[in-house]
């Protein structure tokens, strides 16, 4: 069963955008709710990562190279200014993306192996992944004119 | 004296109001009319006689709204007199209202001439000079940058008419997003609370809700000093036959309080930052005991489902724990609003400018809802107001909101007004939200603004965090225009200053927050050069040549009345219609609530009578947001939703505030208001009588932290957090244990030259945090954490 593959992928991907969350939030400080909501979202990944130990706990995680190559790197620094805000959130996005589409595949085969428990546990986790790829939208779509057209 | 429903007391003769805020009561029994009482103030040593003119209008000192007449003589305001006709305040005026609303007009520091700034000091100037340098400064920038170069920071204090106006320049003759007022700080929160349940602002409920109650929740709202005549109205009730009961939910005991226990309530003290916590409970607590109208909210509501899950963990004792109040006083004020028929509820700044604001206020929302108490009498949900005008800050678009309560997001509604302006639809900034005041000042502070105007407001004073403000608008990175009375700490620092009419001195209307219109007529000429604001605006984009697709000016109005006129089509067929008032129908007979539409043409008492809310994707405000995250609903998910005219039942889990007390910093630092100011005091700090009553500020301190610290009251002490500190002597107080409290209204202009501290520090923003609510992005004002010292024992 390759469901430990992904169990370990989902895994690792979740505690990627938790620090990453945390990287652009310490490295984007000026701009407070960026700082504070940084966080915030952060703390839901970890929470995800924690609740994954209880599927790893039963279906095991493997991490094998084949996916290897879907693995993001995180954030390793931040950029400045508006532009770099902008990046930023958009490489938060992508990692985010990442999460997501994991997390889809995971809800599939938990709904493959009647299991209640790790269903209950992929939409809670898929739902709070969407609600961080909506408040990064909404914060790149409020961002980006103004760091496009005027900021220096 | 005791005198019966529907007579009169005369007040011409009465002392002093400072200290006895709410004046006489007339109680009266449920569902009697409030009684006639009149107030009024003239100048020393005159009578009625010498009174040359009584003109109409209605006061700006607190958003109640009370109608009033002033008093003219020799071409001076001299007096003022509650009007009795009038459905908002039947003849009262509170104290600001009558010490504080004219004596301001002919103080001798008066702006009478523009100033510029030359080798960085500032001179006097000619209106051509000082307009020439912001039209050059304008022009340049929209050559070089384009219109997200501009920014307008406007206020709760103007009219109707020069918010609309503005609105206009700046959505249509510019196109700048950047366009927000003071009312951020004040109302936002009431607004966002009304488009998450509502689909819409606007107020449901009416003052008259007061009469039919059988309870009132007073959530955050002090409304004992920061709405006088709101809360006569309340204890009329409660001094009559059958009285309400009320719930007071206030960290500090207050007067509030005092009646809340008083009439057999609750007065709950919630830490700082911890409402949503209670507010949930609240809610459980309606489930558990099949207190919700469960037909009633299938047919009306969305979300009942979410909102059981959301509020499930929020035992009383678990909210007990998280709030430290008594879980047995969350269980009585549960049952209180449970088994009422009639609540109103008021809602104000210990809500709004707190951790979690719109989650908050929305859940006084869904409590109604629960219920199906809302659009009948005594019913009512008051998600007030801060300010006077600052319901038609939100209508008109004079902040980051479409004109008309209009939807950025629905392209109808932006082609509805490129059609009524005559412009691009590409003119009219839609393709992101709405910049907020915080995110405005952030813009400013990077340049990519270069030009800040400012009209009516003092952020040097009343935003957090000052010494960040101070720097950044007295930098050379952003072109700063100041429009005002006086040389207020923020003008200080302005690179032109515009010197404005004010109240009484120019014709408007303004709409209160509970949604009546009343009209101000122009009672004196204002003192030299100075200009009514919508004068200087319409100056402006004359000098900018504005115009239209057709090449035809833009803003084709010159007086006020034609500019009501320009709005009354605006608001057409939206929520807040205007489009059957008229200046004329408002002269001479109390205000009227809108909608005033031909249907409706005495307007409207209550909105959602018939149950039907303002949800429906082509009509609502705004999609909604998640309350956590602040992130918004697309329209595609908002259209899958299906509500059709049903409100939205929205709750989160509580979260612990940004900034936590630590061994450093132990104590929870709040700010608040005095019954005897308003904002930063521009015109009550120039009122002898208000100024005398509370001429400088202080702290308080419960007396368990004033033990541990060793001070006692009149110690003077300092309160400082990681971002500043303040100076002040200590009142030992009922607030409550951990939790230290400031009033906001005092700044700099009255004890130095500088726009900040010369000497000691003694703003209370000096030590509050830059953060803000992820919805209504109304600052958080109220948790901060602080410690204290004794500078100074008491003499």
């Amino acid at each position: 069963m390759q469901l430990a593959v992904y169990v370990g992928m989902v895994h690792a991907a979740e505690q990627t955008l938790a620090d990453s969350f945390r990287q652009v939030g310490d490295g984007h400080a000026a701009e407070s709710d960026v700082a504070h909501m940084c966080a915030t979202l952060a703390g839901w990944s970890d929470d995800h990562v924690r609740r994954l130990h209880r599927v790893a706990d039963r279906y095991g995680e493997m991490d094998v190279a084949e996916p290897e190559r879907l693995h993001a790197e995180g954030l390793s620094e931040t950029r400045e200014g508006p532009v770099g805000l902008l990046r930023d959130l958009q490489d938060l996005y992508l990692l985010a993306a990442l999460v997501q589409s994991s997390w889809t595949v995971v809800l599939q085969a938990a709904q493959g192996v009647r299991d209640h428990e790790l269903l209950e546990i992929v939409e809670h986790c898929e739902s709070e992944t969407d609600r961080q790829m909506t408040w990064l939208t909404t914060r790149i779509k409020q961002a980006a004119p103004q760091a496009l057209l005027v900021a220096s | 004296m005791t005198p019966e429903p529907g007579s009169t007391l005369d007040r011409l003769d009465r002392p002093d109001r400072t200290s006895d805020p709410w004046g006489d009561r007339t109680p009266h029994g449920r569902g009697t009319g409030w009684p006639v009482r009149r107030d009024q103030v003239l100048d020393a040593g005159l009578t009625d006689a010498d009174v040359d003119t009584w003109v109409q209008s209605a006061c700006v000192l607190c958003s109640n709204g009370c109608a009033a007449d002033i008093a003219v003589k020799d071409g001076r305001m001299v007096g003022i007199r509650g009007r009795p006709d009038d459905r908002v305040n039947r003849g009262r005026l509170g104290p600001k209202g009558l010490y504080g609303s004219w004596p301001w007009a002919s103080a001798g520091d008066r702006l009478t001439t523009p100033l510029v700034r030359d080798g960085g000091e500032l001179r006097e100037a000619s209106w051509d000079e000082a307009m020439g340098r912001v039209v050059e400064t304008s022009k340049r920038l929209l050559a070089e940058k384009g219109p997200l170069s501009h920014g307008f920071y406007t206020s709760g204090q103007l009219f109707l008419e020069e918010y609309y106006t503005l609105g206009v320049i700046g959505k249509a003759g510019i196109g700048t997003p950047h366009m927000d007022g003071n009312t951020r700080l004040c109302t936002a929160t009431s607004a966002a609370a009304l488009k998450e349940s509502f689909g819409c602002d606007g107020q449901p409920g009416s003052y008259a809700d007061i009469e039919e109650c059988d309870a009132v929740f007073l959530y955050g709202h002090n409304m004992a000093e920061t709405q006088t005549v709101l809360w006569s109205r309340i204890l009329d009730r409660t001094h009559g036959g059958d009285p309400p009961v009320l719930v007071c939910v206030d960290p500090r005991s207050t007067a509030v309080a005092e009646e809340a226990r008083r009439t057999g309530g609750v007065h709950l003290a919630p830490a700082p930052g911890t409402n949503v916590a209670l507010m949930n409970a609240l809610l459980r607590e309606q489930l558990e005991h099949g207190w919700v109208d469960d037909t009633w909210v299938a047919d009306h509501t969305f979300g009942i489902d979410e909102l059981r899950q959301v509020v499930d963990p929020y035992t009383p004792e678990h909210a007990a724990e998280v709030c430290q109040v008594r879980a047995d006083d969350v269980r009585r004020a549960a049952e209180i609003f449970g088994t009422a028929d009639r609540v109103l509820s008021t809602v104000l700044q210990g809500f709004y400018q707190s951790h979690q604001a719109t989650a908050a206020a929305v859940a006084v929302n869904d409590l109604h809802l629960l219920r199906g108490m809302i659009g009948r009498p005594g019913c009512g949900i008051l998600q007030m107001n801060g300010q006077p005008t600052a319901q038609n800050t939100r209508e008109c678009g004079a902040d980051g909101d479409l004109p008309g309560f209009r939807n950025w997001e629905n392209p109808e509604h932006v082609a509805e007004l490129a059609r009524l302006w005559n412009v691009d639809e590409l003119t009219i900034p839609h393709w992101a939200p709405p910049t907020h005041a915080m995110q405005i000042f952030r813009y400013a502070e990077q340049g990519s603004i270069g030009l800040l105007w400012i009209s009516a407001t003092n952020p040097a004073v009343s935003m957090p965090e000052l010494g960040r403000i101070r720097d950044l608008l007295a930098g050379d990175q952003c072109f700063l225009v100041v429009q005002d009375l006086f040389l207020t700490e923020t003008a200080r620092l302005a690179d032109v200053v515009l010197p404005a009419a004010g109240w009484g001195e120019k014709a408007g209307t303004f709409t209160n927050a509970d949604r009546t219109v009343h009209l101000s007529e122009k009672a004196v000429d204002p003192p030299g050069e100075a200009r009514p604001d919508l004068d200087i605006w319409l100056d402006y984009a004359d000098r900018m040549g504005f115009t239209d697709r057709d090449g035809q000016p833009l803003v084709r109005w010159r007086t006020p009345e034609e500019a009501f006129e320009a709005w009354k089509e605006c608001s057409r067929g939206r929520p807040c219609d205007y489009s059957a008032l008229s200046y004329d129908r408002l002269r001479g007979r109390s205000g009227l609530p809108w909608p005033v539409t031909d249907e409706r043409p005495d307007g409207t008492e209550r909105l959602y009578t018939d149950h039907v809310f303002p949800t429906g994707s082509d009509y609502c405000e705004n999609y909604g947001h998640d309350l956590v995250t602040g992130g918004v609903v697309t329209p595609e998910k908002h259209k899958a939703m299906g509500l059709a005219g049903r409100a939205v039942l929205k709750a989160v889990p509580w979260q612990p505030p940004h900034e936590q007390p630590s061994t450093t910093y132990p104590l929870l630092f709040t700010t608040g208001r005095t019954v005897h100011h308003f904002h930063t005091r521009t015109k009550t700090g120039r009122a002898r009588r208000l100024r005398e009553a509370a001429p400088s500020p202080w702290v308080e301190l419960s007396a368990a932290d004033a033990d541990r610290i060793g001070v006692s009251d009149g110690d003077r002490v300092r309160v400082e957090s990681p971002r500043g500190h303040l100076e002040a002597p200590v009142r030992v107080t009922q607030v409550r244990e951990g939790t230290v409290f400031a009033p906001f209204h005092y700044g700099y202009w009255d004890v130095g030259e500088g726009a900040g501290p010369d000497g000691a520090p003694r703003a209370a923003n000096e030590l509050t945090m830059t953060i803000w609510d992820p919805v209504s992005k109304q600052p958080v004002f109220k948790t901060a954490a602080c410690r204290v010292s004794r500078v100074e024992r008491s003499g």
